[in-house]
């Protein structure tokens, strides 16, 4: 009984441990900051990541593809038919998209994917990922489709008409002085981009509607003549890092993004055919929408278009049959903890040498596994700082071992056995350590909810933001507290409290009690 | 002729500074029967209150045993010595040694705190703080009960440390030198005190000092001269 009096009667009245409560309290809560805030990250990552791929992906091995998807989703449909949410076919090829901004045609390499807009939209995320939707301009419950939105049509019409208005001007009309247009008066926003075809010469850009493809040339034609701002039958959705930049708004001095192609443009894409050795294909496309998924490894590289043009394209349609190829299959389960035995099951059935079977986190494993690394080498860190702080508590119970020295030959003349004075010290670091931690955790767990506000404060105080939005694609700091970590973190730290009183502890059980009564 | 309450026989003690081993006693016996209060005196250095730790068990002779009702004590292992400690001695100290963090009440309450586990001791607690107030009145310091040492007087710590030997219901009071740190007055109050409880409760007293007259109130002597016994004089 008296252990835990004079204990907790310690804890209360020796301020100078407080300064190791402190300490481990620190500890504590910057673990648990830290925690939630990469763990928040991370989910919000591999949602990004999992969002474009689906559960799982069969790809063919060859860029050519194989034919007949709706063969191969029966066959998928026999072997875990209840397991499947949603499939979908797509065709990915790598080519290269060049536009036309400020006079001058800028070409990027991309990864050129072919979807059925209402298909993938079943496998994942994608109205969430397209500007019009995302700025409100569609109804929310319309499904994703190749149209333009009215707001892009009317642009559209703006820079045809000006662009043909051009044309039948005065020749004297400036071809181009080296400067960019300024912004158009017809346009409603703020954007500098300047239209596709002013100060055009056919001689830098290929006319609009001219496309390589001999098979559609006809059909372009035909086009042009019945309505000349009617968009290109190819109609892509191009990853927002591909097409803006940032720069620093001159009014504002704050970081804005700049556009340099916008729903309704058009852009050229190039790829290869199916031929063997492989022959360039030449595609104009009109842009439907921005992609922003989030992840810049997506955005800055994808461009979606529509399946069936790049396939006819491509020359991937089997002429008499019109079976069509393909290059991939993207599943989506209802169960993903289903996905492994699924894979096996897949794998049996698809020809190896034709088809590779994954689940997304195998695709994306190396990136996973980095992420998981530095957490874990993260979490060794901070425990290093609560292993600090138990050194702390070493120290300052040394001391007060040897000023309580007197008093624990009294109580050893009183009849208190060695092991007894030990576990005094030990409940006291014990008390410590729950003090420590639980003060800790409480105000870990505030940071985290209140962090946004923080980081608000701290842009302020330092005068530069802590978090730019922009470059992180959130628009609040991600964070995610998990009990179980909450817990670990506690339970380590009042541990480190407890090993780091045995050694005074020891030494207190250890006095001689004569000697320690004639203590000065 | 019944066996003496406790006997220290043959008692040789040296402590270690270092290389060198300093003796401190070098041949004592000592006995006192139930109900007497022996005084043991001589200079400082003499080894006297060294003799009081032995006989309290707080320390093991280098030759020679200590015996109570005739069994010999000093050898027993140390968890039986720890509650011997507990249950048959009480001890008061010169600078009364009381816990600076507790009451006073709390502090007489802390040997039966070290004899009762946990368990044991918090459902009788309230039994044990009446005990706690009795002897309290006993000693006459009712009115300070929550105060902490540091807020008592010389004398009324030392009648708490009284309290605290006492709440224990020992056999044998060892008292170091009690009145040593107090006024002549406070301390006469003290020995008043000592005589009261060993004439009412037959308790045995066994008291070290260097004050002649503090000594002849005894009913017993021992003089201990350089770690030797010089002779046993009886009071008058």
């Amino acid at each position: 009984m008296y252990k835990y009096l004079l204990a907790t009667r310690y804890l209360r009245t020796r301020f100078i441990a407080l300064a190791s409560i402190i300490s481990v309290m620190l500890g504590v809560a910057t673990m648990i900051v830290v925690n939630s805030v990469m763990a928040g990250f991370s989910v919000e990552m591999k949602d990004r990541l999992h969002g474009v791929l689906a559960d799982v992906i069969i790809s063919t091995a060859s860029m050519n593809g194989v034919a007949d998807a709706g063969r191969w989703m029966d066959m998928i449909e026999n072997i875990g038919g209840d397991q499947i949410d949603g499939m979908t076919t797509s065709v990915e090829v790598y080519g290269m998209m060049t536009f036309k901004y400020a006079n001058e045609p800028i070409t990027r390499p991309v990864t050129l994917v072919g979807i059925e807009p209402r298909g993938k939209a079943s496998v994942g995320p994608l109205k969430e990922y397209l500007g019009s939707f995302q700025d409100g301009l569609r109804d929310p419950n319309s499904e994703p489709n190749w149209e333009l939105t009215d707001e892009a049509k009317e642009y559209r019409e703006n820079w045809v008409f000006r662009g043909s208005w051009e044309e039948t001007a005065e020749p004297n009309w400036p071809e181009f002085d080296g400067t960019p247009e300024p912004a158009s008066p017809v346009e409603a926003t703020d954007s500098e981009t300047p239209n596709f075809s002013e100060g055009t010469s056919p001689a830098v850009t290929p006319p609009k509607d001219e496309i390589v493809n001999p098979f559609l040339a006809q059909e372009a034609a035909q086009e042009k003549e019945s309505d000349p701002t009617a968009p290109h039958k190819g109609r892509a959705y191009i990853g927002h890092g591909l097409i803006s930049y940032q720069m620093t708004d001159p009014k504002t001095g704050k970081m804005v993004d700049r556009l340099m192609v916008r729903p309704g443009d058009d852009i050229q894409l190039s790829t290869v055919n199916t031929a063997m050795p492989p022959g360039p294909v030449s595609l104009g496309v009109t842009v439907v929408d921005i992609l922003k998924t989030g992840m810049s490894e997506y955005d800055s590289n994808l461009v979606y278009c529509n399946l069936d043009y790049l396939q006819d394209v491509r020359g991937m349609v089997h002429p008499g049959t019109n079976v069509r190829d393909f290059t991939t299959i993207q599943i989506k389960l209802k169960d993903y903890s289903q996905a492994g035995e699924l894979v096996k099951k897949l794998r049996a059935a698809f020809p190896p040498d034709m088809f590779i079977v994954q689940t997304w986190e195998d695709k994306q494993g190396p990136l996973l596994a980095a992420v998981e690394m530095e957490s874990a080498i993260l979490n060794v860190l901070l425990f290093l700082i609560i292993a600090v702080a138990g050194f702390g508590i070493l120290a300052i119970f040394f001391m007060i071992v040897v000023e309580k020295t007197r008093d624990i030959g009294i109580m050893k003349a009183l009849g208190a056995s060695a092991t007894g004075i030990m576990s005094i010290f030990l409940s006291y670091g014990l008390a410590l350590g729950i003090v420590g931690s639980g003060v800790g955790v409480g105000l870990g767990l505030l940071f985290v909810s209140y962090i946004n506000e923080i980081e608000t404060g701290l842009s302020w105080i330092t005068g530069r933001p802590v978090f730019n939005e922009d470059i992180y694609y959130f628009s609040e700091i991600p964070t995610m507290v998990s009990p179980w970590m909450v817990f670990w973190v506690a339970l380590g730290a009042i541990s480190i409290a407890v090993l780091a009183s045995i050694l005074p502890a020891r030494r207190a059980a250890k006095l001689h009690p004569v000697q320690s009564l004639r203590y000065e | 002729m019944p066996l003496p309450q406790i006997s220290a026989v043959s008692i040789q003690k040296s402590y270690r500074k270092g290389e060198l081993k300093v003796p401190v006693l070098k041949g004592v016996n000592a006995t006192a029967n139930k109900g007497e209060f022996l005084s043991i005196i001589g200079q400082s250095g003499s080894g006297k209150s060294t003799l009081l730790h032995l006989m309290g068990l707080l320390d093991s002779p280098d030759v020679g045993e200590v015996r109570l009702d005739g069994q010999r004590v000093d050898n027993l292992p140390a968890k039986t010595r720890d509650e011997l400690r507990n249950r048959v001695f009480g001890f008061i100290f010169q600078f009364y040694h009381l816990l600076p963090e507790l009451t006073l009440q709390e502090n007489v309450l802390t040997p039966l705190m070290i004899r009762h586990p946990i368990w044991t001791y918090w459902p009788r607690r309230k039994h044990y703080r009446e005990m706690a107030l009795e002897i309290i009145e006993q000693v006459g310091l009712s009115h300070r009960l929550k105060h902490r040492p540091s807020e008592l007087s010389g004398g009324e710590m030392q009648r708490a440390a009284i309290a605290r030997a006492l709440i224990a219901q020992p056999e044998i009071l060892l008292a170091d030198e009690p009145t040593g740190n107090l006024d002549s007055e406070t301390g006469g109050e003290i020995m008043d005190l000592l005589h009261r409880l060993n004439e009412e409760q037959q308790l045995t007293i066994i008291m070290v000092t260097h004050d002649e007259s503090v000594a002849a109130s005894a009913h017993r002597t021992i003089r201990l001269a350089q770690g030797q016994m010089e002779n046993v004089e009886e009071a008058a």
